[in-house]
């Protein structure tokens, strides 16, 4: 039998390698289930992890499906390092953009540039007010945020797809669940390079994305109030010494970590959609937690974390198109990579100590 | 500690690095193939037994109509949103001549990706939008409707129809008015009861809105969502019903009367072939139903399955609508005609014509309840 | 006519009250595993395989349950082996069994079986007022069953006992002397097996066919379920069947011409799982609690 022992100090060669070395593991993996299926497996892997970086634009779409990933796993990253369990970032997401689209679609004939700006902050406090319930339930009453979390997805869900089916249905869509388009200046436009012009459909969102994830770096590693989140998780004991308020600070990462789903959310209709309907988001509030991890739970690392997620879903449409694998395949690898981390994690934090007397194991 | 992240970091940048410098020397896909190449997207699995599957039979068709001198292939499961756009960018760049995205939802990004590919052709299937290079196409689906109203008017015996609808868009209540003409037409007593599933696919959901109707006193069911789960309920609970999109007979052998099969074949075929001869149109430009190919019954882009499950006094009912309705004697929405709260749509004399079928939005006389929202 | 939507009702709480049950167990044990859908999604496509292929519905039944159990197992491993983080793993799970089952059953995909029967003959059924309590499969008077055997194992053994207390305080519970992973194993296991039964009782009885992704979110529903009935076993059942109420009133809402929107009744068991979270949390007794050792890993000390 083999048990866990904590270690006392973390090696530095396992911080730097256990997230290699499960990328590596994944894709032996990988290696394996295409031979299985009878593909041929070395071409499946090409198309799976090197195809979507063969060209520049293909990169750029990358970075387009990172986006949102990036800036919601950002703020997940405060609440798993705080050990507080938001995995209703999903329903954040669309409530943030519920409240963006709700003035986008209130004044479809401004021609205001502030109307992106103000959309932004909407959907910051929308993804905020979705989060503040769960926040509050947990600081007033002890209540388990992770099920309140979930739950609220599903109602969040559920209520934009019956404002596009319903009050906010377009008049002119024939009767299709979709809203009117948003005004040209509550878009979000694709990045123009000089000499180049557009590259595939980069747009100004992901560098906010990039933007966000480096100042929450910043703000974690090198600011009093960063300290702060990191105590609470750590021992929080030692935040009421160090004269923090607990509820205060829980309620502050609610709000910022809701706030940045809403505020992926309206970067995502803004710049890809244009418009509402009944599906915008596609789990990223899901996938976000994996990004999280993958990050271990360091929000600079997440810009990279983003990056191999959104490799392995736009290498699954590549390798269906090039070699007919089924779609479902994306998920299992998602599935097994999560799996390879989450074992990295304990090894970095504890020893595998054997012992074949199952004696002594128990008794000090 | 601080150098660790940077250690991180390094090392993923020389790992992209490395498969970088190897990806860009991987020879790219094989320029020019003499071959025409088509790409289909697909919303599901094509093993759905609904939708896709009608297009995955299609595709089937146009593979074995041309033989070698095209090349067919599709991407299954593509949500629609900006992953479509990628999808069918990503198809367009991989060489391919024509490309046609087959659900409603990949009207924007078929949109956005013609624009950026005048020289490919793209077609949409049942959506309203169209540029130089984007055609769309679409099936008359209420006419088979027409025939299952018939069907049930002459089987029933509660005088209820039970319905299992996707969602209250035109072409789902085209369906449920042409179902109600047509079951009028033969039998003035009965009516038609509508459950929204708001899905196009759980089969569960719509095995469960099929078990309600029955317990409601249905006793004739039709679907307008995409699973044989309905026929499946109605098998068991010894009901009658109506196949969707393919033939769902060995679902439900004994209950299903007939399907009305999408063909899309016939459609593809044309598409491609026009495309080759230089043919191939979009109609005048966008938001115009002129350049729409719309056709039904008379063109065998619907097809109606075998008659079964009813004495032959039925069937030949069912064969003169559909043949009524393919040569043009039958005009489905003629007037007088009247919505279920009494208002007169059309007067004696007056058809509707497309335009006004995509503006429905109110039942016909015989079928119960409101429209949501 | 009230029959029949009764029946159907009952039916469609069947699943949520097997994977519920277990679910439960397993959350009393102080796990949280979050991977029901993937652990249902593979229950269904293994009973559905198993069937077609054998012809037999109890071989297909028991790969259903031994497919559950087998999924939770890599579950196990990760949370009580290597002492991963609950909510991440379950979420991992959920993933990788959405894919998993796709991949197998693709091959399953519009086959039809014939599904279970009725238990008792069918005159039984038309007896007034109870007949629709004898229309049922076997599954689903099993499901009650279990219910009973659960309430029994958790508050009347000293097992029972012992699992309840490794959910409150393992520290406790391991001082005293009791194996907590052991007892964590067994649980998740048994959460699995139901599971993976509820997956099954899918495409074998409500609708008989496989499909990817059938549940669709039904796993999620059992886990608000859990919360909902207060981890009380009794309660999983008012609480599933007045879901499964909820379900099939918004459909018979419509057929009988109601205006409610649709969506409204869909959000309205999450609705009232939050509301009984935050009732039972502001009446604070303790004995409708969540575990108080919910999702903390347990390292047994040297």
């Amino acid at each position: 039998m083999f048990y866990l022992v904590p270690r006392n100090e973390i090696p530095l060669s396992f911080r730097i390698t256990i997230p290699i070395i499960s990328v590596v593991l994944t894709i032996i993996c990988g290696f394996f289930i295409f031979s299985v299926l009878g593909y041929e497996p070395d071409k499946a892997l090409y198309h799976f992890f090197i195809s979507p970086l063969s060209r520049v634009d293909k990169i750029a779409d990358l970075f387009v499906k990172a986006c949102p990933l990036m800036i919601i796993g950002t703020g997940l990253v405060l609440c798993f390092r705080a050990n507080i369990w938001n995995i209703g970032a999903e329903g954040q997401l669309i409530m943030g953009a519920i409240f963006a689209g709700a003035l986008a679609l209130y004044f479809p004939n401004t021609q205001s540039i502030w109307l992106l700006p103000f959309m932004a902050i909407l959907a910051f406090l929308g993804g905020a007010f979705w989060a503040l319930i769960p926040a509050l339930l947990k600081i007033k009453l002890r209540t388990n945020e992770i099920l309140v979390t979930l739950m609220l997805t599903y109602v969040a869900s559920l209520f934009l797809d019956w404002l596009v089916r319903g009050p906010w249905r377009s008049p002119t869509s024939f009767g299709f669940p979709l809203t009117a388009y948003y005004p040209d200046v509550g878009l979000i436009s694709k990045i123009y390079f000089p000499g180049i012009g557009y590259i595939s459909q980069l747009h100004w969102g992901v560098i906010m994305a990039i933007l966000i994830c480096l100042f929450c770096w910043f703000t974690m590693e090198k600011t009093i109030f960063g300290f702060q989140f990191k105590l609470i998780g750590d021992s929080p004991k030692a935040l009421r010494f160090s004269g923090f308020n607990e509820s205060n600070t829980t309620l502050s990462i609610f709000i910022i970590s809701g706030g940045l789903a809403g505020l992926a959310g309206m970067i995502e209709v803004s710049a890809n959609i244009g418009q509402l309907q009944p599906n915008i988001s596609f789990g990223y509030g899901f996938t976000a937690i994996i990004v999280a991890f993958l990050a271990r739970l360091n929000p600079a690392a997440v810009i990279i974390s983003a990056l191999l997620i959104a490799l392995i879903e736009v290498g699954g449409d590549s390798a269906q198109i090039a070699l007919a694998i089924p779609k479902v395949v994306t998920g299992v690898f998602k599935g097994i990579l999560l799996f390879f981390l989450l074992a990295g994690e304990t090894l970095t934090k504890y020893e595998i100590k054997y012992n074949f007397n199952l004696q002594s194991k128990t008794n000090d | 500690m601080k150098n660790n992240r940077f250690i991180v970091l390094a090392g993923l940048l020389a790992i992209v690095a490395v498969v970088y410098y190897f990806a860009t020397n991987v020879d790219q896909v094989d320029e020019e193939d003499a071959k025409m190449k088509v790409a289909f997207v697909y919303l599901t699995n094509p093993g759905d037994h609904g939708w896709t599957y009608a297009h995955e039979v299609g595709r089937l068709q146009v593979q074995e109509h041309f033989g070698d001198k095209v090349e067919t292939s599709y991407v299954e499961n593509v949500p629609e949103g900006p992953d479509a756009t990628r999808v069918i960018r990503e198809l367009a760049q991989n060489g391919n001549d024509m490309i046609f995205t087959t659900s409603f939802g990949y009207m924007e990004p078929t949109l956005k990706v013609a624009k950026e590919f005048p020289n490919i052709k793209f077609d949409h299937i049942t959506g309203y939008m169209r540029a130089e290079n984007m055609a769309t196409g679409n099936i008359r689906f209420y006419e088979g409707r027409y025939v299952q109203g018939v069907v049930a008017g002459l089987t029933t015996k509660s005088n209820k129809i039970g319905y299992v609808a996707a969602f209250p868009i035109p072409e789902v209540i085209q369906g449920i008015n042409s179902f109600a003409q047509g079951l009028k037409s033969v039998n003035k007593d009965a009516t038609i009861s509508v459950v929204w599933a708001n899905t196009w696919y759980d089969p569960v959901k719509e095995g469960d809105a099929a078990k309600v109707l029955i317990a409601e006193g249905a006793d004739v069911l039709a679907q307008h969502t995409d699973s044989p789960s309905m026929l499946q309920t109605a098998e068991k609970a010894g009901v009658h019903g109506f196949g969707q999109s393919s033939d769902m007979h060995e679902f439900a052998p004994s209950a299903q009367l007939f399907a009305s099969v999408n063909n899309w074949g016939p459609y593809y075929i044309a598409q491609i072939e026009k495309a080759m001869d230089g043919s191939w149109t979009t109609g005048e430009g966008p938001d115009h139903w002129a350049g729409n190919t719309w056709k039904g019954l008379s063109d065998d882009f619907l097809v109606l399955s075998d008659f079964k499950n009813m004495p032959s006094s039925v069937a030949k009912a069912a064969q003169d609508a559909r043949d009524g309705i393919a040569d043009g004697s039958i005009n489905i929405f003629s007037g007088p005609m009247m919505d279920n709260e009494g208002n007169q749509i059309l007067a004696s004399g007056e058809v509707l014509d497309d335009a006004g079928l995509w503006a429905m939005n109110y039942y016909v006389d015989g079928v119960i309840g409101k429209i949501p929202n | 006519m009230i029959d029949a939507l009764i029946l159907t009702i009952l039916m469609t709480s069947v699943p949520l009250i097997l994977a519920a049950t277990g679910e439960l167990v397993v959350e009393r044990s102080g796990v949280l595993n979050l991977g029901l859908e993937g652990m249902m999604l593979m229950g269904a496509v293994s009973a559905f395989a198993l069937t077609y292929t054998s012809g037999s519905l109890l071989v297909g039944l028991l790969a259903g349950v031994i497919s559950g159990c087998l999924t939770a197992a890599i579950f196990g491993f990760f949370v009580l082996g290597l002492a991963t983080n609950q909510v991440a793993t379950g979420l991992a799970l959920t993933i990788f069994g959405t894919g998993l089952s796709g991949l197998i059953g693709s091959d399953f995909v519009g086959k039809a079986v014939t599904g279970l029967p009725i238990l008792f003959p069918e005159s039984f059924s038309n007896i007034p007022f109870i007949g629709v309590f004898f229309a049922l499969d076997i599954i689903a008077y099993l499901s009650v069953l279990i219910v009973f055997i659960v309430w029994i194992f958790l508050f009347k053994t000293k097992y029972g006992l012992i699992l309840r207390a490794s959910g409150i305080s393992h520290t406790s519970s391991h001082s005293l002397g009791y194996k907590v992973l052991t007892v964590r194993w067994c649980a998740v296991l048994f959460g699995g097996m139901m599971a993976g039964l509820a997956g099954a009782y899918l495409p074998l009885m409500l609708t008989p066919h496989w499909s990817e992704g059938m549940t669709s979110g039904r796993g999620w529903i059992a886990l608000a379920l859990v919360v909902f009935a207060s981890w009380m076993p009794s309660r999983i059942i008012y609480g599933a069947v007045l879901f499964g109420a909820i379900t099939i009133m918004q459909l018979a809402g419509q057929a009988r011409g109601w205006t409610i929107p649709p969506q409204f009744l869909s959000s309205l068991p999450y609705i009232a799982t939050i509301f009984v979270l935050v009732l039972i949390s502001s009446r604070g007794s303790a004995k409708y609690l969540a575990p108080s050792d919910l999702t903390r890993p347990f390292i047994a000390s040297k």
